[in-house]
């Protein structure tokens, strides 16, 4: 099976639509929609193009369960307008592992017992993959002692600092600190 | 439901063109706080202008100072190299704000122009004068643990929720807009109003007119600051005190300071009695309290929040402390 499956109408009747067709391009493949302009990028991808991925916790951007990437950028899906992000490359979860099945990060999830539910580790991979990346551009945390250093560590605090936008009610922390800094850890160390 | 539309503005002029044109457009630049309030019904723009393919640079200026594209994310403001070397209260305080997710998505602009997180704001069930004009507050002798202890009317006492900002006013920064009435330039502490029989007006912004950059003059004594921020939980959550300040001491006396508070006012807080009252005197632990109180001698408590107040003077007397220890 493809990491990525779509529903074969991805064009939908919007309410409202404005100017047209617009231009996304989701895990690697340029897709068309319509939609009213109040349609939250995880709407689109849940209910209009079949990409239950990207999880909705709280639709208010405290959970960060639907954390999607936007050309690379941890974003809160449900805060997103889909208007907005025409012409942006979005990955989510379906799409994270590429061809070749999971991603590093995913193994790690199911090694180090990363989730119990599962409802927010879709969010919580995409939200580590960018965190990665933020890190090794040396982009501080609020727990950063020395604003001026040009690379950042990931010790506990700052993995758990900058992670903080991702809740897990299962409480499967642990796990998932353990998954991240075994994924990660010798890249930035 | 009602149709809405959608305009991405190619330029600031493009931008204020529309806004002026289109009946009941709101700015939309991140989304992180207004597609919130939209779902909760809240606000009900009729047309949304999207800014942020507006400028975004982040650029010194030739006065040593340093000029902020309205559009550049959190994340570009806290990551900047000269913010973190010449302006470390201000990358702490834009990191102490939101999650990553959030600061990826929130423009500096639409920082500035948050809305508070007051709950009865939020429930359309509830009064709020800052909602429905004339409506009453049940803040006011509801659950108001996170409400103002200085600068609150009987109208509202909602707090400014921002982190970026508190840093802002304490750097003496300023706004440049752009509007029908064209292009200006206003001290960010002067920028959002008190309540007063007002709450419904937070700023001094006409409709339509359009902030376009924030402005840091050249400030020395800011490569000596930092931001702390107390709070429910250990990160992302709202403050109920937080403290940005920069200290200059010279030999053991202090020679200037910024100070400014959050959490605790309706609008970010320049605390310009501490100020007054330290300026010139011994930089000791006394003297940072007296100043402390000095700023707090006009605030009130509420039935859940009286402890903010002290909770104030001991953490402007301890990140006042902290600088001054570190300096040489």
């Amino acid at each position: 099976m493809p990491a990525t499956t779509f529903r074969q109408d991805v064009r939908f009747a919007a309410f409202h639509p404005v100017g047209g067709s617009m231009e996304i391009v989701i895990n690697g493949r340029t897709l068309e929609f319509s939609a009213d302009p109040r349609t939250s990028l995880l709407d689109l991808l849940r209910d209009h193009l079949g990409l239950p991925g990207a999880k909705k916790g709280c639709n208010q951007g405290a959970c960060g369960a639907c954390t999607v990437l936007a050309d690379g950028e941890r974003i809160n899906a449900c805060l997103a307008l889909a208007v907005q992000y025409q012409g942006r490359a979005i990955t989510t979860v379906e799409g994270l592992g590429g061809d070749g099945g999971l991603h590093p990060l995913q193994r790690a999830f199911i090694e180090h017992d990363g989730f119990q539910c599962g409802y927010c580790t879709p969010g919580q991979l995409c939200s580590a993959v960018a965190m990665a990346g933020e890190a090794e551009r040396g982009l501080p945390s609020f727990v950063t002692d020395d604003l001026s250093a040009d690379t950042m560590t990931l010790d506990h605090d700052e993995l758990r600092e900058r992670m903080s936008g991702n809740l897990c009610r299962c409480g499967a922390y642990n796990g998932i600190v353990e998954a991240i800094t075994s994924t990660f850890g010798n890249v930035l160390a | 439901m009602k149709p809405i539309t959608y305009a991405r503005a190619s330029s600031v002029a493009d931008a204020v063109r529309l806004a002026r044109t289109t009946v009941g457009a709101k700015y939309l630049g991140g989304g992180t706080n207004l597609v919130d309030l939209m779902r909760e019904t809240v606000e009900r723009p009729e047309a949304l202008v999207d800014v942020t393919a507006l400028p975004a640079e982040i650029e010194a200026t030739h006065e040593g100072g340093l000029v902020i594209g309205a559009a550049a994310k959190n994340t570009a403001l806290a990551g900047n190299r000269i913010v973190r070397e010449r302006y470390p209260v201000l990358a702490r305080a834009v990191l102490a704000g939101g999650s990553a997710q959030i600061r990826n998505m929130a423009t500096v602009g639409g920082n500035i122009l948050q809305r508070t997180r007051c709950t009865y704001f939020y429930d359309d069930a509830a009064r709020c004068n800052k909602r429905v004009p004339g409506a009453g507050c049940d803040a006011i002798d509801g659950f108001n643990r996170m409400h103002s202890i200085l600068g609150g009317s009987p109208a509202c006492v909602a707090t400014h929720p921002s982190d970026m900002c508190v840093a802002l006013v304490a750097l003496d920064a300023i706004v440049h807009t752009d509007g029908s009435d064209g292009s200006r330039s206003l001290p960010l502490v002067d920028l959002h109003r008190l309540p007063g029989r007002h709450p419904e007006v937070e700023t001094e912004l006409a409709p339509g007119e359009l902030i376009t950059a924030v402005e840091l003059p050249r400030l020395p004594l800011a490569a000596r600051s930092t931001y702390r921020k107390v709070r429910d939980r250990a990160s992302y959550a709202f403050a109920l005190v937080s403290v940005a300040a920069a200290l200059d001491v010279a030999d053991g006396t202090v020679r200037d300071v910024r100070l400014a508070l959050g959490g605790v006012a309706p609008k970010p807080w320049r605390a310009w009695k501490a100020e007054e009252a330290l300026r010139g005197r011994p930089a000791t632990e006394a003297s940072f309290r007296a100043a402390a109180d000095a700023e707090l001698a006009d605030a009130s408590g509420l039935r859940d929040n009286a402890f903010k107040i002290e909770l104030a003077r001991r953490t402007i007397t301890a990140v006042l402390a902290g600088l001054a220890g570190e300096q040489p």
